[in-house]
């Protein structure tokens, strides 16, 4: 029988780098399958200033350091694998790979995050990276004196549409409701900046051009009326989905797809715990998904003692 | 000098760069920055580097004046997000992409392209 690992990590966020940490250093076999780049969303964070005990630092080497603890503690990480298969029932749990390999353990902890939201309309798949983009930070410069929309009503959505006018002449945002989910504070700033407008209530349904982006089609959802507008670029912040698609009917999920759990990080299976982004909770941040994953490795720590 | 923190190893002149295209069948270079959108792909060639010796895998920095030979690339001419990678076979570029990439992107071009 292949190797049998005390704990199995899926994901390598900051609540399963931090798993990782904790059941590693507590001399436990584990091992961390991740299907994503290490580091998950905090690598999506250009600056982290709010973490405590570290002055400001880039996501990235936030992610690094926690990657570096881990491993220096003994843990396996397998990054860029794709798991299509869970058997976490009975003690001891399996996961299958699409390449057919297969791990084991006798506890998990499902840490597979989230991602960013895609609209899944006409073309965006054909223009991203010639006019669609998901990262202000990084590609908000190739718009210099270019015109832009940004999609969505929340504070990513709203800040970075901010951020985008250091380089675009004009920036719009669309969004969906009567009303933004942002905070009072975001909302100001963008509504005080003379170089972004509005459209709400509106859906963007499609992207059309010549190689690279030219123009949208957006509806108006009250009229249904869709016009087209002219932009060379559109960044879209319209939230994230819990990784969770390959776990329907394995754990117990919520309506919105997270997992769920008690205090103690367990999920409804013995010996499978949750931990971040993918879980049901209302707070997301670096922070949190620390101190999940903190707790369920601890859990599962607690869970292995009393198996023995 | 070097700018990117990463395990795959930084092409940091276009002397370099064009020695290696030249001296190499297969060539991948990821044009970046330490992004959120670079960083997944220099993660994924640092795992290729190991199942693909048949290619050599290598970085550059995405705001070094020497690499405006990829930035100013015919190839690269309609891209609008980082990190522009791109392909040599035979020392000649033979394809070129915007943006993040998965693995399953990236290892479809290897085969299609630098099979």
């Amino acid at each position: 029988m292949d190797e049998v690992f005390d704990v199995m990590i899926v994901g390598a966020g900051a609540a399963g780098l931090t798993a990782g940490i904790y059941a590693s250093r507590a001399k436990l076999n584990t091992i961390i399958l991740n299907e994503g780049a290490i580091g998950g969303q905090m690598v999506l964070t250009n600056e982290v200033a709010n973490y405590p005990g570290v002055e400001t630092t880039k996501g990235f080497v936030l992610a690094s350091t926690m990657k570096k603890q881990a491993k220096d503690f003994g843990c396996k990480i397998k990054s860029n694998v794709k798991i299509d298969e869970y058997n976490l029932n009975g003690p001891i749990k399996t996961v299958r790979l699409t390449d057919g390999r297969t791990f084991s353990a006798k506890s998990v902890i499902l840490a597979q995050g989230g991602r960013p939201r895609s609209l899944n309309i006409s073309g965006e798949d054909e223009y991203k990276g010639t006019g669609i983009s998901y990262c202000a930070t990084c590609d908000g410069e190739f718009f210099t004196d270019k015109e832009l929309i940004v999609v969505g009503g929340g504070n990513s959505a709203l800040e970075e549409a901010v951020t985008l006018t250091k380089y675009a002449t004009k920036v719009t945002v669309v969004h969906q409701f009567d009303h933004f989910q942002a905070f009072e504070h975001a909302i100001e700033e963008a509504k005080r900046n003379p170089k972004i407008d509005f459209i709400m209530e509106s859906e963007l349904r499609g992207f059309n051009g010549n190689g690279k982006l030219e123009k949208v089609s957006i509806e108006h959802l009250p009229s249904a009326k869709v016009t087209e507008k002219q932009v060379d670029g559109v960044f879209i912040f319209i939230g994230y989905l819990p990784n969770t698609e390959t776990l329907k009917g394995v754990v117990q999920l919520n309506d919105k797809n997270e997992i769920l759990v008690d205090a103690d990080m367990r999920t409804n299976i013995p010996g499978v715990f949750a931990a971040g982004d993918c879980i049901n909770k209302r707070y997301r941040q670096v922070t949190t998904a620390v101190s999940d994953g903190t707790i369920a490795a601890l859990s599962a720590a607690e869970y292995l003692r009393t198996q023995s | 000098m070097k700018l990117l923190q990463t395990a795959v190893h930084e092409i940091e002149t276009a002397a370099e760069l064009e020695k290696i295209v030249n001296e190499n069948e297969n060539v991948m270079v990821c044009c970046g920055r330490m992004g959120p959108m670079c960083i997944p792909v220099y993660d994924v060639m640092e795992e290729l580097e190991e199942e693909r010796p048949n290619v050599k895998f290598y970085s550059m920095a995405f705001d070094s004046p020497e690499a405006a030979v990829i930035r100013n690339a015919p190839m690269c001419s309609s891209f609008m997000g980082l990190p522009f990678t791109v392909y040599y076979k035979n020392g000649k570029m033979v394809k070129a992409t915007t943006s993040i990439q998965s693995r399953e992107q990236i290892t479809n071009i290897l085969d299609e392209h630098l099979g």
